[in-house]
Parts: structure tokens; sequence; C-alpha cells
């Protein structure tokens, strides 16, 4: 595993948990914690979902959480709940939210998988996949895939494949090419592998 | 980036001021004064005592711990475990057990709750103590209630609490009632007729009469399709009618001959005033109205403690809603069902979201601190049909000036009419997912 725990992101981490533990210092309106709190009765205490098809937002890139709230926000996505819970926040409200998330452990639980799709997935990953999502899809810069619920993904997947959902740049091409190399196999695969991925509760939080 | 950074070191000086407060109990009456942190002068464990163990009190009891792990929080609540009312209609149809909706109270005791099984049966406001059936006395700086409704017997003439749990259970707490209503429903002979007679508002969970209509009718449908289920309303308008319609005319026939379910509203001649229970026949103005099987669902108030603490003005508690104290007794803090928390519904997601912003509240008091500006968040899902469901959604900020809790404009609403077979599938599975979560959130 390569080694992305470096110091200076370590640094960023405490600094946002110390940031985040604390009520917002003069601005208006509620604080991110409050903000973020709210959103626990559908992705789980402080962002890791226990419900199988809402995605955990624990350990996110504050960047990847906006851009997914402000897709929400702009009907950019298949129409669900978020989508009119997104247009009652500001862009500032979102950072905040997604400082919060930021600077949360994920908690991943174990749910059932299939051991030879997951293998053959963890292949298709390390080849079309790890260049963005790196670490086995851990938080990073693009959205978490590592110990998330597989009826969430699979959703997600339809969405893009259905055209709901703008695919992020090369990923089409990527995927293609996994399903040319697996077929009907890759997209299962793929979602085997991610949700086979349950022992990452001791990792770090990666955001850069 | 430059201005996360400032955010990020305005916040870590701050930080050294909450750390402060957290230290003023050891730093000694003097200094701790002197640094203005006067209630920290004695240095005691501050006690919180949360009355009622439902979404409400489990969230603040939990959220309490969490948000300062200093405090003493005692929840006192009569059951040994909490069976959810929310998801209950799955019982009726057959798609899931009582046993499924019961949780015990283990998961708050290992966030340091103290979770006592007793009734409470008086609050003092003025010596901060709370009294329990079994004579036990809770001490408190701040209390929590969140005990539910509780229902006006005598609205309906004839129809009492006896008679609900023995032959017209109103099924609106989660237990043997639910069950019996079940029972009864398996033992409809085919072709029989299910009645359910829909409150006034405001009442606990505004959607969930006619999410019981449809999982009533999701059963009848594959194992009594001749049967017939009738809503009468003391209301001309419900929650989420407009997606019920949808799902009831795609899924049971709705605005035809052979519809199975019929919706009678109070102008229709749905308001019932007295029951028979003997022939389980209803008196309305107009008509009456016989079932095999009668589920009524009667008015409600808040529940019994709020007005035995005077907590109530009417049927309801007034709050201040920054923070949830009550407007009657200072250091009690009404919220869930029983307050009056408009415009948000009575919802177990509403309690949920009430009560983080309850024990934030609490906290800053005991710092002496102003508390945060609230958020609040309702989510709820219905499930129509077999692959049917459907929600609302909003988010509210206080409006300070008039107390009272507004949407926020533009944001929230229904799911949209006329949704793709796959999104209304979706929204079935959201439905259990937001169930489980929202039980993790308030007690695991």
């Amino acid at each position: 595993m390569k080694n992305y725990k470096n110091t200076p992101k370590h640094l960023r981490n405490l600094l946002l948990a110390a940031l985040v533990a604390l009520p917002a210092t003069g601005a208006a309106g509620p604080s991110g914690q409050a903000m973020a709190f709210t959103c626990a009765g559908c992705h789980g205490t402080d962002g890791s979902s226990v419900g199988p098809s809402m995605p955990a937002i624990a350990g996110m890139d504050p960047e990847v959480f906006v851009d997914a709230m402000t897709a929400y926000r702009e009907d950019k996505r298949n129409p669900s709940i978020m989508n009119r819970i997104a247009k009652a926040y500001s862009d500032e409200q979102l950072k905040d939210m997604g400082w919060f998330f930021a600077s949360q452990r994920l908690q991943v639980f174990p749910q059932d998988y299939d051991a030879a799709l997951a293998e053959q997935g963890a292949q298709l990953h390390d080849e079309y996949c790890e260049k963005c999502h790196e670490n086995g899809g851990r938080p990073g810069d693009a959205g978490t895939l590592a110990g998330q619920w597989m009826p969430y993904l699979h959703f997600t997947m339809e969405d893009f494949i259905d055209g709901k959902r703008k695919w992020p740049r090369k990923m089409k091409r990527k995927v293609d090419a996994a399903i040319d190399e697996a077929g009907d196999e890759a997209i299962p695969a793929l979602l085997n592998y991610y949700a086979s991925q349950s022992d990452i509760d001791a990792e770090e939080p990666n955001h850069d | 980036m430059t201005e996360m950074k400032r955010r990020t070191f305005l916040g870590i000086a701050g930080g050294a001021t909450a750390t402060l407060s957290t230290l003023g109990g050891t730093l000694g009456g003097t200094i701790a004064g002197t640094l203005g942190f006067p209630s920290l002068v004695l240095g005691a464990v501050r006690r919180v005592v949360v009355v009622g163990g439902g979404v409400g009190g489990c969230t603040a009891a939990k959220y309490l711990r969490k948000l300062d792990p200093s405090l003493n929080v005692t929840l006192i609540e009569p059951e040994a475990d909490y069976t959810s009312c929310f998801m209950s209609n799955e019982v009726l149809s057959g798609e899931r057990t009582l046993q499924s909706l019961t949780f015990g109270y283990d998961g708050l005791r290992g966030y340091g709750v103290d979770v006592v099984q007793d009734w409470v049966v008086g609050i003092d406001p003025d010596t901060r103590q709370v009294t329990t059936k079994s004579g036990n006395r809770f001490d408190y700086d701040a209390c929590v209630v969140s005990p539910g409704v509780g229902f006006k017997w005598g609205a309906i003439a004839g129809y009492n609490e006896e008679i609900a749990n023995e032959s017209i259970p109103h099924a609106w707490f989660a237990g043997p009632q639910t069950q019996l209503l079940r029972n009864q429903l398996t033992s409809m002979p085919e072709g029989g007729h299910v009645i359910i007679v829909a409150p006034p508002n405001p009442f606990k969970c505004p959607p969930g009469p006619y999410e019981r209509a449809s999982q009533i009718a999701m059963y009848c449908q594959h194992h009594k399709p001749k049967a017939k289920i009738t809503i009468l309303d003391a209301k001309d308008a419900f929650s989420k009618q407009g997606l019920y319609i949808e799902g009831w005319t795609k899924l049971y026939g709705y605005g035809t001959d052979n519809s199975m379910i019929q919706w009678i509203s109070a102008a229709a001649g749905g308001a019932v005033e007295e029951l028979d229970p003997q022939t389980r026949t209803l008196i309305g103005l107009v008509e009456e109205f016989q079932g095999d099987v009668v589920n009524i669902i009667p008015p409600q108030k808040a529940g019994e403690i709020a007005f035995a603490a005077d907590l109530v003005d009417g049927d309801w508690c007034p709050v201040d809603k920054l923070t949830f104290e009550s407007s009657r007794h200072p250091g009690i803090y009404v919220l869930g069902d029983a307050s009056s928390a408009s415009k948000m519904p009575k919802s177990a997601y509403a309690a949920n979201s009430q009560a983080k912003v309850a024990a934030a509240a609490i906290i800053a008091r005991f710092q002496d601190k102003e508390p945060g500006d609230p958020t609040f968040v309702n989510t709820c899902y219905s499930v129509v049909g077999e692959d049917f469901g459907i929600s609302v959604a909003a988010v509210y900020s206080l409006d300070s000036d008039t107390n009272t809790i507004e949407p926020i404009p533009g944001s929230g609403g229904v799911s949209p009419a006329n949704a793709s077979p796959e999104i209304r599938k979706r929204e079935v599975s959201y439905a259990h997912s937001w169930f489980k979560n929202v039980i993790n959130d308030m007690m695991e």
C-alpha cells in the first residue's frame, strides 16, 4: 500500500478535527456540525451509514462532498430526496458540512459478497479504477468506494450507465474498457470487490 | 485554501477558550469566576434526566453524552425495549415482524447513559427533581421530556382504552395492538371490510394512516383480493395526498368501482362521532359504516407526563424553538411529538433533529454560552405498495422573531409525480435504509 499518511495530511486532519469540534466563530447561521448532525438520520451517526441504499459519507473529501451536493442542488443527478434537501444550503454551508464529514472516521460494516467476483473485481479495479479511486477506493480525491454498501453502488452505476448522471472525466472510457474485458460480470465484480473491503476502520481519512 | 487556513486558525484560537471552559471546574472558584465561568465555580458534574425512551429521548441522551462525556445522563423509560412505531405498518402487510422493530437500550448504555426502567410521575421545576412511580427521585440540572403522544379518549363516544386493547385497536403505538390488528386482518373473511378512522390534525405521523391503508391493501391484494378498505377521515386533505392517490390508482384501482381503497373526507361525511363496539359500526354525521375489522386512530395530545408536569398549553407543550426549553418551566426541554414545534410535523425524524438542537443548547447553557443557530431536517418515506415508495423532505431554520420553525424556501417537498417505476422502487429501499439509520442514530 502506498504511504499516503504523510505528515502534512495528518496535520491538516488534526487541524480539521479541531475546527469542526467548535461552533463557527462569528459566522451567522448554524455550524457545520449542527447541519451535519441533521444528515445522520439517513447517513448514520457522523456519516457512517448502516442503511444499504445510503452511502457512507464519513471521511469524504470535502470537495467531493460539495461537488455531489451541488450536483443534487442543480438536479444533475437522478431525482432522489437529496435533490430536495440540497436546495436548502448555500455554497458556504455545503463547505462547512463537507469539512465536518471529512474529519469523521469512516466506519465500515461487513456485508455479504461473492468472494470469486470480489477477486475478479480487485483486478479490474487495479487496472481501470485505481488511478482515480486510489487505495482500493478508500476516501480520497474521488468518491469513496471501499466498504460502500453494494445496493448504493449499484444504483450509482445504474445511473451512470443509463445516462442519468454525468460521467466524471475519463470514467466512461475506463468503465467501458472494464466491460470489454469482463463483460456482464465487470460491474458486479467491482461492486463485490468494494463491498468486500470491511477492514478499513483503522485507516485515517485521506483528503489530498 | 487561504480562507480555509484562516478559518482553521480561528477555530484553534477559539479552541483555547473551549478547552478552558471544560477545565473550568478544576480551576477553582476564583480563577473560573475571573475568567467568566461563574456556573462552573462548584465544578459539580452536570446531571440531565431524560424522560421517555423514544426517538427524541434516546437521541437527546446519546448526543448529550457524545457532545460532552462529562455529563451524567439518566434516561427513564417504562418499557424494557424500544419498539418502533415507524415501519410498523409493514407488520400489517406481513412484510416484517414486530420483533424486527424492537431494540434494546444497551447501545445507549454503551454511550454511558444510565437507563432506568420506571414511569415518571412528576417533575418539580423548583427543586429540579424527577419522581418515578417506584418512588425514586432524580435531581437534574436540565430535564429533557420526550413522552410522545397520548390519546383524547372520549372524542369518539363508545371508544375507550379497554376496547382498544381488546377488540378495536388503535395500533398507534407499536406493540400488542399492532399484532392484534394483524391477526384480525388474517382471520377476516374474504370480501371483508376494513375501516380505518384517521384523526384530525395535529397527530403523530401525518402520512401514517394512509400508509396503513396501503399496507393493508398490499396484504389483501395477495390474500383477500375482494376486500375493501375505507378510510374515514376527520380531515379534508392529508399528507402526500397526490402521491398516495397516484399509488392507489396504479396499484389498487383507486377511482374505479372496483377500488380496494376508498377515502371519505370529513366534508364527504368521513368524520365519525360514535362507535358501537358490539357491531363494529361507526356513526358519522351523514351515514353509518360497519366493518369486519375496525382501526380507530384517536385524536391526540401530548403524553401524560406533559400534563402532570404542567408543561402544556392546550394539548401540546409550548417551547422556545431556539433550545426547545419549555416556555412554562425553565430547565425543562420538551421535544418530539409532545412539543409544539410548528411548522415541523410530528415525526421520528423531526424528533431526532430537535433532540440534537436541544442537546447542544443544554450544553451551551451549562457552559454559559449562547446556543448556536438551530437547523432542522425532516424526511419521511411511505411504502404504498410493492416497489412503490414515496417521500417528503424539508430543511428548516428558525424565525426567531415569530418563534416559528420555517421550511427554507425553494427546498424540500415530495417525490416527483409520475416518477419512473425504478425511482419508486428505489424509494422503498431508501425507506428501509432510512429506518436502519434512524435507529442507529438514536440508540446504537
